[in-house]
C-alpha cells in the first residue's frame, strides 16, 4: 500500500493526495494506492498539483496496517504525519486534537 | 558594538525587496521550485519535515535586547512561540509560512538583522567565543576580526558559489571556546615576540561524515594580512575543491587529498600575489572597528561582592548557580552569566518567546544591553555586576531559565534530529531529554563534573558528536533508530575526534549505556579533580568497552 505526499507551497504544511486529486491535511484521508493503475493516476494528479504551484516535492510513501490503523511505514513519515514526538502540542497531532475538541 | 551603517541598511533592504519579489514569482508560478530553491536558501529558508524553517544570522553570536525582542515577536507572531538557538550561534524558526517570510525579513531588517548566508555554498556566519570582550583570560576581542571577516565575506562575488559551505571560527583566549580546530578556517589570536597581534591559522577542520582536526598552516599570521590570507585560502579552495561529489567537497578533503605541504605552497603562492594590495587591513579600519566593540564603561567595583557572597550563604541554589554559570570577567566586580537553555527534560537550545523577552529585559537592566548565543546552544549575559547576580538569578529562576548546569552532563548539544530535520536518520531531542532526566539529580551531576555530551541525528553532525567527550550518533538500521557512542572527542585547544566504542544501542538502551560510561569513569578516575576527558585519555577505551559489552 502506498500514498503520495508533499508539502504545500504557501506554508510548507504536510499534505497527502486525496481520492479525487485534492490535497488533504491528514494521512487518514489520503488515497490508498493498491494498484499500478492507481499509482499512475495519482502521479498525474501529483504533477498537476506541482504545476499549479499548490504543492512541492511530491513522492510516494509506503503505508502499513498497525493495530487496525493505516500509518506510514517509516518513522520519518510517521513524524511528518503526526508532528514532533517531543512536542505533542505541535503539528498534525495537535491540529487533530483541536479539530476533535 | 559594531555600528550598522547606511550601506548595510540599504543592502539588506534591497535583498529583502528582491526576496519579496522572488516569493511573489514563486507563488504565481513564474519561478519553479528548482529555480526558487537556491534563492530561498540564500535567504536562510529551508523546507524541513513539517514546514519551512528560517535560519536567522546572529553574527558571532552577538545581539542586543531590541534584537532579542524582535526574535521573540517573530516567534510569537509568525511561528509557534519559540525559537531554536543553534551551534552556529544562529537562531531557527521551525514553522514560518513562505508567504510570511518577506515580512519576517522586513521586521528583522528593522533591527539590523537578516538571514543572508545562513545557508548555501558560501562563507557562513563567523562564530566566536561567547565570552568575547568579557573573559578574564582573553587578550584581544575576536569579534573585531570576526566583524572584519563578516564584511569581507558578505556577498563576496568570488565566493558565493564555492564547492561547498565554508565555516570560520575565531577565538581570542588561550582556552578555545569556539571550537576553531573543527572549522574550515580556525583562527586563534596570538602575539609574536614583539608583542604584535596576529593569528595562528588552522585549515581543513570539520565534522560531518569525514571528521578532521584542522591543520596548522601558520604559527603567526600578522593582523594586517588577515583578509589577504583568507582570500588566498578561499581562492585555492574555490579553484581546486571538488565539485563532483558533495560529500568530498569541503576543504578538509582537499587538504587530505592534496597533502598539507602542497596545499600550503598553493596558499602561500596565492597569498604572495594577493598581499600588499587592496586587502591589506588598514590600521585605521582596525581601530575604527575596535571602537565599535569598545567595552561598556565598567564601574570601579571590589573584586568580591559582599552582596553576592551574603546572598549565596542564604540561598544554596544561588551558590550552585554561581559556581557553574558565572565566568570570570576581565573587569573586577563583573561576571558573565550563562543562561542555560538546557532545562531538565527540555529540548536543547529552545527558548520561548516569553523567555526571550525576559532575557532581553534582563540584558537591558543588568547587562549593558548585550547578549550572546553560545555554540553550545545557551545564551550569555556577558557583562553583569556581581552584586546584581542575585536579582538576575531570581528573575531567571522565575522564568525557568536558571538551571545551574553550565558545562555539566545535562548541558548537552543536540541537533533537531528527525523530529524536525529532513536530513536526519534518527531523533536527537528525545535522547537528550531522557539522558537529562536520568542525570537530573544536582549532586550527581556536580559529582561527575565537566562533561561535554553531544548528540547528532545523522552523519552531518550538526550536534558535534565527533567532538563530544561522549558523542552520540543516531543512525537508521533497517527502519529502527540505533545510537552509536563515541568517546574521547573534544573541541577545545586540545581538539580530538571521538572514537566509536562499539556496536550501537537501540533507543531504549542508549541512556543506560551512557550511564554505564559515566559510572565507569567515576569508578576509575584518580580523584574528583580528574575530569572525564582526562580520565579517558589516561585509561583508553578498554574499561568503557568492557563495561558496555562485557570483558
Amino acid at each position: 500500500m502506498k500514498t503520495i505526499t508533499a508539502n504545500r507551497l504557501v506554508d510548507g504544511d504536510v499534505v497527502w493526495l486525496g481520492h479525487n486529486g485534492e490535497w488533504v491535511e491528514f494521512v487518514e484521508a489520503a488515497w490508498i494506492l493498491n494498484t499500478d493503475e492507481d499509482m499512475t493516476s495519482a502521479l498525474d494528479f501529483a504533477k498537476a498539483g506541482e504545476d499549479k504551484q499548490y504543492v512541492l516535492g511530491t513522492y510516494a510513501i509506503d503505508l502499513e496496517l498497525k493495530d487496525g490503523h493505516l500509518q506510514p511505514k517509516s518513522l520519518k513519515e510517521r513524524i511528518r504525519a503526526q508532528g514532533p514526538t517531543t512536542r505533542l502540542d505541535l503539528g498534525k497531532q495537535a491540529e487533530r486534537h483541536l479539530r476533535s475538541a | 558594538m559594531y555600528r550598522y551603517d547606511e550601506f548595510d541598511r540599504d543592502f539588506v533592504n534591497q535583498r529583502v525587496s528582491q526576496f519579496e519579489d522572488q516569493v511573489r514569482r514563486r507563488m504565481s508560478g513564474e519561478l519553479t521550485e528548482d529555480e526558487f530553491k537556491p534563492l530561498r536558501l540564500m535567504n536562510g529558508l529551508y523546507l524541513q519535515l513539517h514546514a519551512y524553517m528560517l535560519r536567522v544570522a546572529i553574527p558571532y553570536g552577538t545581539l542586543n535586547a531590541s534584537q532579542m525582542r524582535k526574535l521573540a515577536h517573530i516567534a510569537r507572531t509568525y511561528d509557534r512561540g519559540y525559537g531554536h538557538f543553534t551551534t552556529r550561534q544562529n537562531v531557527q524558526f521551525n514553522w514560518p509560512k513562505l508567504s510570511d517570510t518577506p515580512q519576517i525579513l522586513h521586521e528583522l531588517a528593522d533591527v539590523e538583522m537578516h538571514a543572508i548566508q545562513t545557508s548555501g555554498n558560501c562563507i557562513r556566519n563567523v562564530t566566536s567565543d561567547q565570552f568575547a570582550g568579557a573573559a578574564a583570560d582573553e587578550f584581544a576581542d575576536p569579534r573585531v576580526y570576526a566583524e572584519i571577516l563578516r564584511q569581507w565575506s558578505s556577498l563576496h562575488p568570488e565566493f558565493l558559489f564555492l564547492p561547498r559551505k565554508f565555516k570560520i571560527a575565531i577565538t581570542g583566549a588561550e582556552q578555545d571556546r569556539a571550537a576553531v580546530q573543527v572549522h574550515d578556517i580556525g583562527l586563534q589570536l596570538t602575539r609574536n615576540e614583539d608583542g604584535e597581534i596576529g593569528f595562528v591559522v588552522f585549515v581543513g577542520g570539520g565534522l560531518g561524515r569525514t571528521p578532521m582536526v584542522g591543520c596548522k598552516v601558520r604559527d603567526f599570521l600578522p593582523e594586517n594580512d588577515l583578509l589577504a590570507y583568507s582570500e588566498a585560502i578561499l581562492r585555492v579552495y574555490n579553484r581546486y575543491g571538488r565539485r563532483d561529489n558533495k560529500y568530498k567537497a569541503r576543504i578538509k578533503i582537499l587538504v587530505h587529498e592534496t597533502g598539507l605541504e602542497e596545499l600550503k605552497q598553493d596558499i602561500e603562492a596565492e597569498f604572495e600575489a594577493t598581499k600588499n594590495g587592496i586587502l591589506d587591513l588598514p590600521n585605521e579600519e582596525v581601530v575604527r572597528i575596535n571602537e565599535y566593540f569598545a567595552p561598556p564603561s565598567f564601574e570601579a567595583l571590589p573584586k568580591i561582592s559582599t552582596e553576592l557572597e551574603a546572598a549565596k550563604r542564604e540561598d544554596r541554589d544561588l551558590a550552585l548557580f554561581s559556581s557553574r554559570n558565572l565566568h570570570a570577567h576581565k573587569a573586577e566586580g563583573y561576571t558573565s552569566v550563562t543562561i542555560s537553555l538546557k532545562p531538565i527534560g527540555g529540548a536543547p537550545g529552545d527558548a520561548t518567546a516569553d523567555q526571550m523577552d525576559v532575557i532581553a529585559d534582563v540584558a537591558q537592566r543588568f547587562g549593558h544591553d548585550e547578549l550572546r548565543v553560545t555554540h553550545e546552544q545557551n545564551l550569555v549575559l556577558p557583562h553583569v555586576k556581581l552584586q546584581d547576580v542575585p536579582t538576575v538569578y531570581k528573575i531567571l529562576k522565575a522564568n525557568e531559565l536558571a538551571d545551574s548546569n553550565a558545562g555539566l552532563i545535562t548541558d548537552m548539544i543536540a541537533c533537531p534530529g528527525l523530529d524536525y530535520c529532513a536530513l536526519a536518520n534518527a531523533r536527537s531531542i528525545p535522547i537528550a531529554q531522557e539522558i537529562s532526566k536520568r542525570f537530573e539529580e544536582v549532586k550527581r551531576q556536580n559529582e561527575i563534573g565537566d562533561l561535554k555530551l553531544k548528540i547528532s541525528g545523522c552523519i552531518n553532525a550538526c550536534g558535534h558528536h565527533h567532538v563530544g567527550h561522549i558523542g552520540i550518533l543516531g543512525v537508521d538500521r533497517k527502519g529502527e533508530e540505533l545510537y552509536q557512542i563515541t568517546l574521547g572527542g573534544s573541541a577545545d585547544q586540545n581538539t580530538s575526534i571521538g572514537k566509536i566504542i562499539g556496536r550501537g544501542f537501540p533507543e531504549a538502551e542508549i541512556t543506560d549505556a551512557v550511564e554505564t560510561v559515566v559510572d565507569t569513569y567515576l569508578a576509575n578516575r584518580l580523584d574528583e579533580e580528574e575530569s572525564f576527558i582526562d580520565a579517558y585519555r589516561r585509561l583508553g577505551d578498554q574499561p568503557f568497552k568492557d563495561a558496555l559489552y562485557g570483558a
